[in-house]
């Protein structure tokens, strides 16, 4: 047992560096930087030393912390890890550091606030995930987007601040819902506090509110279709850290509201809507994947591909109620929701690898348009290699990790629905289709520019970023186990739980 | 007969009062190169009147004078408030006076008579010392108002406060003769006994609709809020940052005296026209101003709609709906003397920053006040982890628990509608470049503005925290 608040560290403990960040000022970007980039790796290496404090065996919430805040409404500081909670914080420890070391050169313009923002992001996004009480991670889940408000903003493209805007409001919109929801929890049940709201019966009636209020907030973060569309104009004019961190981290952080709300406080309405979410993300996988297959603009199409692997994830969560309450296939219920954990974490590695690829070329040409490339196998090889990599992990090749997760999700909406699967699996075309004639085009072909025939071989920085991204790609796919036995009896206990009905 | 004791209780006022006359005394006997020693003597003035109130402060409810003066703890958090609001406004507007040579010794005493005004107020135990405290503190309020002789807009805006401030004044004494005669008397506790008995329940009725009017036009909640944006732009920005602050928390401590501690078994009547303005301020404030270019002139409107957020509060009538709206006031008093604040350390000489386009680009100019201006705008607009999304939360939560779900529905939409202009402020600070011909800013910011309104901003930040204490105090208030 450790005696000392380990999460709050790792929340607090980036938000601290943001300040002396901050303090640094504008003037020495040298301090900026290598602050940054300290604090990045130390909370990495606190969460580290998290992931071995954890008690994989007996599950359930540890290192928990509980301090009062406003008890005249019941709320407090509660914090606590599942084996969901550490997989992805470990994720979001390790994501910012590469974020760090990504714009170590790129960002020349106020690099103080930049790597400030970055650094509160990291604690922030930490917070979202220990967040045990519903109000606090209310207040997590809301805050993460004033920094990006501001990366997006401040560091975009051309049309940054019509994308920022529309990112601020439209996720506001969704997520101001969620709050009449939680308010309207706390006024039947009297707390905030989850494990209390997990187990507290609310009738069918109030769950399908509920379930639509959380629904809002959490498809139009995930996103699902069809309040999908801030992502794109998001992801093309953020700046390449801004794009990552959207992908890998903050994507996950409406599919986990699924997992701690949605899911646990309102299985019935879960159960009795699963078919809605089963077909959006159907759609989700199929239709978007179309529209990923036309995009000329190459951060345009992973940020579409995203929405479409995100599909894959609210189908692992939803199909377990087909398979647990329906067919009393525990063991594939469980299946589902762990390859639905495991595509998060998958696609935090695939899609934060991808876009920073992306921003590798763009910091060279300047543009983001596909036909302005070619040849990259002649121009740059080590980076072509890497690019291929994340390409077939993207399409999910096996022996990477984006198998892992997708064939666990088709495996077991193969169980609950051949048709199910059959849809979800037609993915593996239709994403090898955009997939690889993406790579047709920029990887292999001649250069059509001079400028693009002269590009220079990434650096070593770019190397070891890129490097990263690819162990952690590959080590998920050759040996996923570690992580699934992280997990499984968090993963147990939720499916256990959600097969009780509250009414 | 007056006792020692009644005196004792009131002795934060006799304090003041006697403190107010003698600074303006003092005024008269020094110089106009002196005059820092005005200021410096209102700011201890004002202090030692916090220690008063809160060193005093009995752990029961206390009245004297025969129940004309309330003494209790909801009265002792408006007027520490309300002190804390006016040192601010003191500390922050010395510079803007000396460059505008309206740095005179008036300002000091008429600020603290109008202070003195609200003490009055939210204390009233009978209808005469409220209307005597409202009329206390409005009177000062618009000779404040038209501070600036030589200015055409604050001529006119202070005309327009004093018109319809006096047509509200008397609506509302119009509404308390009613009251009076339907029950007999002006205690507001005996007021409250007699509700049921009275042989004139209509009449009562009537005068409480004039008192909900008096009360609407104080707030400046739609449709009585005609006054509040064009007072806000006329009003020299101190001025403004007082009116925009003080009134509401004297209005809090009007509203529960008259509605709750007078008329509180017509709960039924009134709630329903609390909840109808509250709906009405939300949608107009937040709408409106949207269109506005001048930056006080939105946070007039952005006022408007806070105020829909108070009322969400009150209407309510539990001692949680009371104590979540009076945590509410307070809130929005502290983040509206950072948004004005940054202003006046912005302003210059022929240089009032008043427009929203007059912040470009502040980020590369001055990346502090641009830091503090940021989070009071996402303060306001009820983002956490900021001061402004506990209140938001709390006054929520009790119309909810108020059973006024759609109410809640109404104020979160519309707070959607307003999340844009206060983002637009961001967005303009942030991502825009300076004008070219943007005025540069001087070198150094008088240093007390600078730490005041660092306090204050950051204090937006950590009073997240503490929320829970500030709520406690407020629920203990009201005795929840």
């Amino acid at each position: 047992m450790t005696t000392w608040p380990i999460l709050s560290v790792l929340i607090w403990l980036p938000c601290l560096g943001a300040i002396l960040v901050l303090l640094a000022g504008n003037a020495r970007p040298r301090l900026a930087r290598w602050l940054s980039l300290a604090f990045t790796v130390i909370t990495f290496a606190i969460s580290l030393w998290m992931l071995f404090q954890y008690h994989e065996g007996p599950g359930g919430f540890q290192m928990q912390e509980k301090l009062r805040w406003i008890p005249g409404i019941n709320t407090s500081y509660h914090l606590g890890v599942d084996g969901i909670a550490v997989a992805l914080i470990v994720l979001t420890a390790f994501v910012s550091i590469l974020v760090v070391a990504g714009a170590w050169e790129v960002i020349k313009d106020r690099v103080h606030q930049y790597m400030a923002a970055m650094l509160v992001l990291d604690g922030l996004l930490i917070g979202v995930f220990c967040a045990m009480d519903a109000l606090l991670f209310y207040l997590f889940f809301e805050a993460i987007l004033i920094p990006m408000f501001f990366l997006i903003g401040a560091w975009g493209g051309p049309r940054r601040v019509y994308a920022t805007l529309k990112f601020f409001i439209y996720t506001f919109f969704g997520s101001i819902f969620y709050l009449i929801g939680l308010l309207y929890m706390y006024h039947r049940a009297g707390t905030f506090d989850l494990p209390t709201l997990w187990n507290f019966p609310f009738t069918m009636q109030e769950q399908s509110w509920l379930f639509f209020s959380f629904l809002i907030a959490f498809a139009v973060k995930t996103p699902m279709v069809p309040v999908h569309t801030w992502l794109p104009d998001a992801h093309v004019e953020a700046p390449t850290g801004g794009s990552v961190i959207l992908a890998a981290i903050m994507l996950k952080v409406g599919t986990y509201g699924f997992i701690r709300f949605s899911l646990p406080i309102l299985p019935d309405a879960s159960q009795h809507f699963a078919w809605l979410i089963i077909v959006l993300s159907l759609i989700a996988i199929i239709y978007i994947g179309y529209v990923a297959l036309v995009q000329p603009d190459m951060k345009k199409l992973v940020a579409y591909s995203s929405i479409a692997h995100m599909g894959f994830v609210t189908l692992g969560m939803f199909i377990v109620y087909m398979l647990a309450r329906q067919l009393h296939d525990i063991q594939m219920a469980q299946l589902g929701v762990q390859g639905a954990v495991v595509q998060m974490i998958s696609h935090g590695f695939v899609s934060g690898a991808l876009f920073t690829c992306i921003g590798v070329m763009y910091d060279r040409l300047h543009t983001r348009e596909i036909s302005a490339y070619g040849g990259l196998a002649k121009v740059m090889p080590w980076f072509a290699a890497f690019w291929v990599l994340f390409a077939m992990a993207n399409t999910g090749l096996p022996g990477t990790s984006g198998f892992v997760g997708e064939f666990m999700v088709i495996l077991s909406s193969f169980t609950a629905n051949p048709w199910i699967a059959l849809f979800a699996a037609y993915s593996l075309i239709i994403g090898a289709g955009y997939t690889l004639w993406l790579i047709k085009r920029i990887v292999w072909g001649t250069a059509p520019t001079q400028k693009a025939a002269s590009m220079p071989e990434i650096n070593t920085r770019e190397g070891l970023v890129l490097g990263a991204f690819a162990v952690a790609v590959l080590a998920m796919g050759v040996w996923p186990w570690p992580l699934m036995h992280l997990m499984d009896s968090s993963v147990a206990q939720l499916v256990t739980h959600l097969m009780t009905s509250k009414v | 007969m007056i006792s020692l004791n009644d005196l004792l209780v009131l002795l934060p006022e006799l304090y003041l009062t006697a403190a107010a006359c003698l600074v303006l005394l003092f005024d008269v006997f020094i110089n106009d190169d002196q005059r820092d020693a005005t200021h410096w003597v209102g700011i201890i003035v004002m202090l030692v009147a916090i220690f008063l109130v809160i060193h005093g402060q009995p752990p029961q409810t206390v009245t004297a004078f025969g129940g004309m003066f309330v003494r209790d703890h909801m009265a002792e958090i408006l007027k520490v408030t309300v002190l804390i609001a006016t040192i601010l406004m003191f500390v922050m507007a010395r510079p803007w006076l000396k460059d505008r040579k309206l740095f005179i010794g008036e300002f000091y005493s008429l600020s603290m008579f109008s202070v003195l005004g609200v003490m009055l107020l939210v204390s009233a135990g009978s209808l005469i010392t409220l209307y005597l405290g409202l009329e206390l503190f409005s009177l000062p309020a618009f000779a404040l108002v038209a501070l600036n002789r030589e200015s055409k807009l604050s001529s006119e805006a202070a005309i327009k406060f004093f018109v319809l401030g006096a047509l509200a004044s008397g609506l509302l004494l119009f509404g308390m003769s009613l009251i009076y005669g339907a029950t007999g008397t002006l205690d507001l506790h005996r007021i409250f006994a007699s509700v049921g008995t009275t042989p004139h329940p209509h009449l009562l009725q009537f005068g409480l609709v004039f008192l909900v009017v008096g009360i609407g036009f104080e707030f400046g909640a739609v449709p009585f809020h005609m006054w509040l944006p064009d007072v806000y732009e006329g009003a020299p920005t101190p001025v403004a940052m007082y009116i925009s602050a003080v009134p509401k928390l004297a209005a809090v401590g009007l509203a529960y005296r008259l509605l709750q501690v007078g008329l509180g078994p017509l709960a039924g009547d009134w709630h329903m026209m609390l909840a109808i303005m509250a709906a009405l301020s939300l949608a107009v404030g937040n709408v409106v101003a949207i269109a506005q270019a001048n930056f006080k002139r939105m946070l007039a409107y952005s006022t408007i709609s806070h105020m829909g957020f108070v009322f969400l509060g009150l209407a309510n009538p539990t001692p949680e709906g009371y104590a979540s709206a009076l945590f509410y006031a307070v809130c929005f008093a502290l983040m509206e003397t950072v948004a004005f604040g940054v202003i006046l350390a912005l302003a210059r000489k022929g240089f009032e920053c008043e427009m929203i386009d007059d912040l470009k680009g502040l980020n590369r100019r001055s990346p502090w006040f641009a830091g503090m201006m940021a989070i009071a705008m996402f303060s306001l607009a009820g983002i956490p982890p900021l001061w402004g999304f506990a209140a938001k939360v709390l006054v929520l939560k009790s119309a909810i628990d108020g059973g006024m779900l759609w109410l809640a529905i109404v104020a979160i939409i519309f707070s959607i509608v307003g999340l844009f202009y206060y983002l637009r402020v961001v967005k303009v600070m942030y991502f825009d470049a300076p004008d070219e011909a943007a005025e540069p800013l001087a070198a150094k910011t008088d240093p007390a503005l600078r730490w005041l309104l660092s306090i204050n901003g950051l204090g937006l930040i950590a009073m997240i925290g503490f929320s829970g204490v500030l709520y406690a105090w407020c629920q203990a208030a009201f005795g929840a």
